[in-house]
C-alpha cells in the first residue's frame, strides 16, 4: 500500500506541472487583459499596471517566477479582487463549496443507492418505473430550472427558506442549495446502482447463495451489495470533486460566496492568477481523490490488490 | 414576506416623494408623521462583486456605490444631484485654475483622528503615483491638475502635483487649464481621502474589515467575497447624528433574476437593476417598487473610420439614418428610455444638447436620405453594403443588435453579419480597432457635457482614436481652454454639431436606471441622474 501512495505521488507531479503549464499559457494567450475596462486605459497607465503585476516581463520569466511561487505555497495576487491574494480567495471559498458539496453528496449517494437498490430488487414492476422515470427526470431537469422552481415554492410562495445568501453557512440558508445540487446526482446515483445490482443478481455466486436456500434480504445485503457498489465506488471520486468544488449555477442562482462561481468570474475577467489557483487546486483534488478511490476500490473488490 | 398591497403603497410612495421634493437633505432628514420602522437596517442589490475598496484601485459602478458610503471627499451630491459640501464647507476660486477648499474641522476619522488637508495632498498624490497603479489616474489628468500627466507617464515626482495644504483645514489645487466644473469633479470615487497611517502600516490589506479606517457615514464590519458587505454607522462622523440607519448591506448579486426573487423573498430593500425581460410584468403587477429615473448614459454603435465601408463618411451617415431610434427606445425597450441623436444626453446639467438636422426629420425622410447617400456611395441590390456589427455577449445587446440589423436590411439592403464576443475578447477587439461597427456606452463621470465629449477626442481610447478628427480635437482644446463659461457652451454645442455631420458614431439611446425599491424605503434619490445614492440619506419607514 506504501508502496502504491509513493507511486501516485510521484505520478501526480508531472500531471501538476502539465496542468499549471498549460492552463498558465492558455490563460496568457486568451484575447484581453485583466485590466481592459469600456473606458480604454491610456497606454502609460497601462504600463504602471502591467509593471505592478510583473506583467511587462517576459512571459517565460512571468512563468518561471510564477512556478517558484507556487512551489512555495504562494499563488499570488489576485488581479481583479485588488485587496485579497488568491490564497485568501480559495481559503474564503472552497469550504463554502465542500460544505454544500458534501452534504449534497452524501444526500445523493443515501438516497440514489436506496432507490437504485429497490428499483433493482423491484425490477420491471412498478415501483422499478416510478423510481427511475422520476430520476430520469432528475438528470435531464438541469440544475437552472430546478433551483428557480424551488426557490419560487419554497422562498416566494411559502417563505420557508430564504432565496439565496449564504450567512456563515446556516442551515436555512443551506437546504435549497443542497436540494437544487443533489437532485442530478441522486438520479445518476439511482441508475449506476439499479443496473450494477441487477447484473450482480444474475452473476452465479448469486445464483450459488440461492441455492443454498440463504434468505433473499442476506443474500442483497451480505453478497451482492458490496460488488455492486464497485461502479459507484468508481463514480464517487469523480463525482465528489465535482460536487464539492462548486457548482456555478447554484453558486450563481443562490448567490453563494463558492468556488464554482469565483472560478467562472475569474476567467471572464482574464483574473490570470485566480484562475490558475483555482486550477491548481482542483487538479490536485481529482488526483487525490482518484487514489482515494483507487484505494476504496482495492477494499471493494478482492481481484484487486495493490 | 413581500406582499402587493397597493392601497398601503400608494400611501408609502407619496410619503417618499414629498420627502424627495420638500427637502434637500445633508443626511437622513426624516418628514414629519413618517413613522420609522424600529429596525433600521437596509439590504441594497449591488450588481457584481466589488474589485475593491480602495477609492484609488477601483473604476467601476458597483466600487463606487459602496465607497460613496465609506469616505468621503471634497463634495458630495444631493438628492436631485447637485452639489453640496462634503469634507469641504467652502471653496472658492477667481480664475478657475487655482481652487481653495475650506475643511470642515469636525471631520474625523474613524480612529478620532482629524481629516485635514494634508490626508487630501496624500491621496491626490497617490491617485496618480505610477507606483499605485490606478486604473483612473488619468481622471486628475483629464482635471489639468498641474504636472498630473508627466506622474503619472513617470517623467516627474509625485510631489510635483498641484496640490497642496495651506494649513490644515485649507486645500489648494493648481490647474494648467481653467475648468469651472472643477468643483463637481471633485464628487469622484477618485479623489476620496484616504487615511495614509493605516495604508502605510497595511498596505494592500487596509481595505479589510479589522483594519479599516475611513472618513465615511458607515464602517465596513464585515466583507464576504461574492456574498455581503456590512457596514454600521461610524460614530467619528461629522454628521453622525443625523444618520438613521443601524446597518448597511451589500449584495453583490450578478443574476438579475436571482435579485429579483431575493426582493420578493424579502431579502432586499432595492435592487441593482432588473431584467428587460421582467419590467413589463413588473410594471403591471408591482407599479409600487417600480422606480424608474433618467441615467447620464447614452448607448451607441461606434464606427471605425480607418476602415471600409465606414471611412466613407457618406455610409456612415447612411448607416446610422436608418436606425429607428424610437422604435428601439419605446417599443424595444420601452422602460423610458429615449431615443439619442447626439452623444451627450438630454438629462445633463446646465447643458440641451440641440437636436441636429437629420433628428428633427420623420423616420421616413431619414431612410429616404440614408438610401440616397448609399447609392451615392455606390452600394445597390448587385454591390450591397457589407459589414459587421461587433457587441459583447448580452441578451439585450443581441435583441437591439438583431432589430437593428433588419433595420438595415429593410431600409439599405445592407447584409449586416452580426458577431458577439466576450467582454474581455470585445474590449480587445475593440482597442485593436479590429471591427466595423461596435456596439458601446457610456455613462458620465461627472454631471457635465465634457465627460461625454472629451470620449471622441483623438488620443481618448475608448472612442477618439477611430476618429481621429482635427477639427474636434481643436474645439475640444478650445473648450478647456476658454475662461468663459458661455463660449464653453457653444463649444460643447460646435463639439456635437460636428459629431452628427461626421458621425463617426450613431447614438441610439439615452439610458434609464431601473430598480425595484420597496415603499418602505425613504430617502431614495430617485432624481439624481449619477445615481449617487447615500445610504445616510435613507431610512426604513414603519410598515
Amino acid at each position: 500500500m506504501f508502496k502504491f501512495i509513493l507511486k501516485r505521488v510521484i505520478e501526480a507531479i508531472p500531471t501538476m506541472l502539465i496542468l499549471i503549464t498549460v492552463s498558465f499559457f492558455l490563460m496568457r494567450f486568451a484575447p484581453g487583459s485583466p485590466f481592459s475596462s469600456e473606458r480604454t486605459l491610456p497606454p502609460q497607465i497601462m504600463e504602471n499596471i502591467n509593471a505592478k503585476y510583473g506583467l511587462d516581463k517576459p512571459v517565460m520569466e512571468q512563468y518561471t517566477t510564477y512556478l517558484t511561487n507556487v512551489v512555495q505555497g504562494d499563488l499570488g495576487p489576485s488581479f481583479k479582487y485588488k485587496d485579497f491574494t488568491v490564497n485568501e480567495l480559495v481559503t474564503a471559498a472552497l469550504p463554502v463549496s465542500a460544505k454544500i458539496g458534501s452534504f449534497a453528496f452524501i444526500f445523493a449517494l443515501f438516497f440514489g443507492v436506496a432507490i437504485g437498490t429497490i428499483a433493482a430488487l423491484r425490477q420491471n414492476t412498478w415501483i422499478d418505473y416510478c423510481v427511475m422515470s422520476t430520476a430520469m427526470l432528475g438528470i435531464v431537469m438541469p440544475s437552472f430550472v430546478l433551483a428557480p422552481v424551488l426557490i419560487y415554492i419554497f422562498s416566494i410562495n411559502l417563505g420557508f427558506f430564504p432565496a439565496g445568501g449564504w450567512l456563515d453557512g446556516s442551515l436555512q440558508y443551506m437546504v435549497l442549495p443542497v436540494l437544487g445540487m443533489a437532485m442530478m446526482y441522486v438520479a445518476t446515483f439511482a441508475r449506476i446502482t439499479r443496473g450494477s445490482m441487477i447484473e450482480t443478481l444474475n452473476s452465479p455466486f448469486i445464483r450459488t447463495a440461492r441455492a443454498k436456500g440463504l434468505s433473499f434480504s442476506y443474500i442483497v445485503l451480505k453478497h451482492a451489495l458490496k460488488p455492486a457498489m464497485l461502479p459507484v465506488v468508481s463514480y464517487m471520486g469523480p463525482a465528489f470533486v465535482g460536487i464539492i468544488t462548486g457548482s456555478v449555477v447554484i453558486e450563481t442562482i443562490f448567490g453563494l460566496p463558492g468556488i464554482g462561481k469565483l472560478f467562472v468570474n475569474a476567467a471572464f475577467n482574464r483574473d490570470y492568477s485566480l484562475v490558475m489557483g483555482i486550477t491548481i487546486i482542483i487538479g490536485f483534488l481529482f488526483i487525490l481523490f482518484n487514489a482515494i478511490v483507487d484505494i476504496l476500490l482495492a477494499y471493494v473488490d478482492p481481484k484487486i490488490r495493490y | 414576506m413581500y406582499k402587493n398591497k397597493i392601497t398601503q403603497a400608494l400611501l408609502l410612495a407619496t410619503g417618499i416623494s414629498f420627502a424627495a421634493t420638500s427637502f434637500t437633505t445633508l443626511a437622513a432628514n426624516v418628514p414629519d408623521g413618517v413613522k420609522l420602522a424600529a429596525k433600521q437596517e437596509l439590504v441594497r442589490g449591488n450588481g457584481t462583486e466589488v474589485a475593491s475598496l480602495d477609492p484609488q484601485k477601483t473604476q467601476g459602478v458597483p466600487e463606487s456605490h459602496v465607497i460613496r458610503d465609506l469616505l468621503e471627499g471634497l463634495v458630495n451630491q444631493d438628492a436631485e444631484g447637485n452639489i453640496i459640501p462634503g469634507v469641504a464647507k467652502s471653496w472658492e476660486t477667481a480664475d478657475n485654475k487655482t481652487f481653495t477648499f475650506h475643511l470642515r474641522k469636525n471631520a474625523k476619522w474613524s480612529n478620532g483622528d482629524s481629516v485635514t488637508a494634508h490626508d487630501f495632498v496624500y491621496s491626490f498624490q497617490r491617485a496618480v503615483d505610477p507606483a499605485t497603479a490606478s486604473p483612473y489616474a488619468w481622471y486628475l489628468d483629464m482635471t489639468t491638475m498641474t504636472n498630473a500627466s508627466d506622474i503619472i507617464a513617470g517623467k516627474k515626482d509625485k510631489s510635483a502635483l498641484g496640490v497642496k495644504a495651506v494649513d490644515d483645514y485649507t486645500f489648494e489645487v493648481h490647474l494648467e487649464s481653467a475648468v469651472p466644473y472643477f468643483v463637481m469633479m471633485m464628487g469622484h470615487t477618485t479623489v476620496k481621502p484616504v487615511h495614509r497611517a493605516t495604508v502605510e502600516k497595511f498596505g494592500d490589506e487596509w481595505t479589510k474589515p479589522e483594519n479599516f479606517v475611513g472618513n465615511g457615514a458607515f464602517l465596513v464590519s464585515n466583507w464576504v467575497v461574492n456574498e455581503r458587505i456590512e457596514m454600521t454607522p461610524n460614530e467619528y462622523y461629522w454628521d453622525n447624528a443625523k444618520t438613521v440607519l443601524t446597518k448597511v448591506t451589500y449584495l453583490p448579486i450578478e443574476n438579475q433574476v436571482s435579485e429579483m426573487n431575493r426582493f420578493f423573498s424579502g431579502e432586499l430593500d432595492f435592487t441593482y437593476e432588473i431584467s428587460n425581460e421582467h419590467f413589463k410584468n413588473l410594471q403591471k403587477e408591482h407599479p409600487e417598487s417600480l422606480a424608474i429615473k433618467g441615467s447620464l448614459c447614452t448607448y451607441y454603435y461606434n464606427f471605425n473610420t480607418h476602415k471600409p465601408p465606414f471611412d466613407d463618411l457618406r455610409v456612415r451617415k447612411a448607416v446610422s439614418y436608418a436606425i429607428n431610434r424610437n422604435v428601439v427606445a419605446n417599443i424595444l425597450l420601452g422602460q423610458g428610455q429615449k431615443p439619442a441623436y447626439f452623444l451627450t444626453p438630454e438629462i445633463i446639467s446646465d447643458f440641451s444638447p440641440e437636436l441636429p438636422a437629420y433628428g428633427k426629420m420623420t423616420q421616413k425622410e431619414r431612410d429616404t436620405k440614408a438610401q440616397a447617400l448609399l447609392a451615392a456611395a455606390g452600394y445597390n441590390q448587385s454591390n450591397p453594403l457589407k459589414f459587421s456589427l461587433l457587441y459583447n455577449t448580452s441578451e439585450n445587446h443581441k435583441k437591439l443588435a438583431v432589430a437593428i440589423g433588419s433595420m438595415w436590411k429593410k431600409t439599405l439592403g445592407a447584409e449586416v453579419t452580426l458577431e458577439n464576443q466576450e467582454w474581455k475578447t470585445y474590449l480587445q477587439s475593440k482597442k485593436q480597432g479590429d471591427f466595423e461597427a461596435a456596439r458601446a456606452g457610456w455613462c458620465g463621470d461627472y454631471n457635465e457635457p465634457s465627460t461625454f465629449t472629451s470620449l471622441m477626442e483623438g488620443s481618448n481610447t475608448t472612442g477618439g482614436i477611430h476618429y481621429k478628427s482635427a477639427e474636434y480635437d481643436d474645439l475640444i482644446k478650445r473648450g478647456i481652454e476658454t475662461t468663459s463659461a458661455s463660449e464653453r457652451k457653444e463649444l460643447y454645442y460646435a463639439q456635437e454639431a460636428l459629431l452628427a455631420k461626421d458621425m463617426p458614431l450613431a447614438p441610439i439611446y439615452q439610458y434609464v436606471q431601473t430598480r425595484l425599491v420597496n415603499p418602505h424605503v425613504g430617502g431614495y434619490a430617485g432624481n439624481n441622474a449619477e445615481d449617487k445614492l447615500y445610504s445616510k440619506d435613507m431610512y426604513i419607514i414603519a410598515e
